[in-house]
């Protein structure tokens, strides 16, 4: 069986920065795969290409067999291929339900209503349909945006670090509802937080200066010399 | 009651009184209130591309103007009846808009209001250039005999008020349908994050073209029943003033609110007409209330009402 997402000799540079250099990647159905990396190592530009919010330089994308390298964003995002943003992106001026009633009729919900409530239930804002999004938390305006991805019931959902700024106890419920969405959903996570990635994710990819340094399982990551000397910090740091 | 009821039952209450206005009004107020009815409609449109989808146009007088023409030049030119002229008006206020939204769309912000303003100016400049066929900068009067639908004769006062009613009145449902449907809520959405709508897979273009186009058709429909109730075609229409005035109703009345529009025409309307009874310098009155809004009121009448407690206000 094809890959869900099958990208090959992905490349984009800004100027001369090579953002992202020929990079290969499968992400396989129903697992949870990281991305991890240095700052500045590529994480968010190769997400981008994938769901198209920057047009790629060079390359091939395929989703599930089809060639989505020439569709724009939102044809993407009909497709399949969900994002939510590194930096909080609502519509912090309409209801918590508006914001996820969005996501939902995109791709033509019938019954918009239960479908939105459905999503808030699972990320537990039910109570808040009502509030002015601008006016919660940023835990939850996190939570929130989480539902407006899940309303879209996509097929991959790209989740560009999810658990930035959120305190210790969100993170633990964030984790159990990420790890919930598989098989159903296919999870590519960016993360900085090791616990994080390590509990959830079946396969790890990590990238430095715009290339793929390794993939493999957890276990495999965490015993790759090149990848304790790029991104660990090399043989000093372990303590 | 809900407030979808409420909201109903006060656009619909809306409707009745202006309906019993005519049998209390003097004539005069009367026909004022007829003029501020179809200049509704046309800020109503332009409140569906500014006000609720974020389209900052400085450009609507062609749309108004395209109405007017689209209108007013087959009556005068090729002798048509007033209804399938109206609706010809209505067609190119949409047309016009889709040609000029197709280009003026690749642009944004700031670059809009002058790509749309410059479509405007040309707009203007080729009904003077085509002096032979659209009477220039004098214009010309529409027939009495071109201004009748139906056995209604459109310039006599009582069918000219319940025409301008009539307009208003399926103008303001109309509108009031389109903002609470989804797809009135992908205009808000677009309005207020237009990447994260991207990325909730809506195209932007197509959303804002359509809303454009929406406007237009309303700017049309205004225009070409302002030339036929008043009886006049001119140039003057498709002047900047008239891509400013629907601006400034909608702004005074409250932007992104359904009888906002109305509000803020009445009371521009009137604040001219007794400004202007006084001095000559009408202009600073009106100046003067303007930078009493921004102060005071910066989200208009009704946006000031919805903050204040009437979150139901569509």
């Amino acid at each position: 069986m094809a890959a869900l997402i099958e990208a090959s000799g992905l490349t984009r540079h800004f100027g001369g920065v090579r953002a992202v250099e020929n990079v290969d990647f499968r992400l396989e159905h129903g697992e949870i795969h990281a991305l991890i990396g240095p700052n500045g190592a590529g994480k968010t530009t190769f997400v981008s290409l994938l769901s198209g919010r920057i047009p790629v330089q060079s390359g091939r994308i395929l989703l599930a067999g089809d060639d989505i390298t020439a569709l724009s964003a939102h044809a993407r995002v009909r497709k399949g291929i969900a994002y939510t943003f590194q930096i909080t992106s609502i519509y912090p001026r309409l209801s918590v339900f508006d914001n996820v009633a969005l996501a939902a009729q995109s791709r033509g919900a019938p019954d918009l209503k239960d479908q939105v409530a459905a999503a808030l239930g699972r990320v537990g804002l039910k109570d808040h349909a009502a509030q002015t999004a601008g006016t919660l938390s940023y835990g939850h305006q996190r939570l929130l945006e989480l539902a407006m991805g899940l309303a879209l019931r996509p097929r991959v959902l790209i989740l560009d670090e999810p658990t930035q700024g959120l305190a210790a106890g969100e993170i633990e419920g964030f984790k159990s509802l990420v790890a919930s969405l598989v098989p159903d959903t296919t999870v590519l996570l960016i993360e900085h937080n090791m616990d994080v990635v390590m509990d959830l994710a079946t396969r790890i990819t990590v990238l430095n200066f715009g290339q793929v340094l390794a993939t493999g399982t957890p276990e495999e990551i965490r015993q790759n010399s090149h990848v304790q000397a790029a991104y660990l910090g090399g043989g000093d740091a372990e303590g | 009651m809900t407030d979808g009821a409420k909201s109903w039952a006060l656009h619909l209450g809306l409707i009745v009184a202006l309906f019993a206005a005519q049998f209390f009004l003097p004539q005069y107020h009367a026909t004022n209130l007829a003029r501020i009815m179809v200049l509704a409609v046309f800020a109503m449109g332009y409140n569906i591309a500014f006000g609720y989808t974020g389209l900052l146009s400085l450009g609507h007088a062609l749309f108004f103007a395209a109405g007017m023409y689209g209108m007013g030049l087959p009556i005068w030119q090729l002798e048509w009846p007033a209804l399938p002229a109206l609706i010809m008006g209505l067609v190119a206020g949409g047309g016009v808009a889709a040609a000029v939204g197709v280009l003026a769309l690749r642009t944004t912000g700031v670059s809009f209001m002058i790509v749309t303003l410059m479509f405007a100016q040309a707009g203007y400049l080729t009904i003077l250039y085509f002096n032979t066929y659209s009477g220039g900068d004098e214009g010309f009067v529409v027939d009495r005999a071109g201004r009748m639908i139906g056995g209604m004769d459109l310039a006599a006062d009582t069918p000219r008020y319940l025409a301008a009613l009539g307009l208003f009145a399926v103008a303001m449902l109309g509108c009031l349908v389109l903002v609470r449907s989804p797809f009135g809520r992908v205009m808000v959405a677009m309005r207020e994050n237009e990447e994260r709508s991207r990325m909730l897979g809506y195209n932007p273009f197509a959303v804002k073209l359509t809303a454009l186009v929406v406007s237009g058709i309303y700017a049309g429909a205004a225009g070409a029943a302002y030339g036929l109730l008043f009886g006049y075609v001119g140039a003057s229409f498709a002047q900047i003033q008239y891509s400013i005035l629907p601006l400034l109703y909608v702004l005074l009345g409250g932007a992104g609110t359904v009888i906002g529009p109305f509000l803020g025409a009445a009371a521009m309307f009137y604040l001219i007409d007794i400004a202007s009874s006084y001095t000559s310098a009408y202009f600073f009155v009106v100046g003067a209330a303007l930078v009493a809004l921004v102060v005071f009121a910066p989200k208009g009448m009704l946006g000031t009402l919805r903050d204040r407690g009437l979150k139901w206000l569509p």
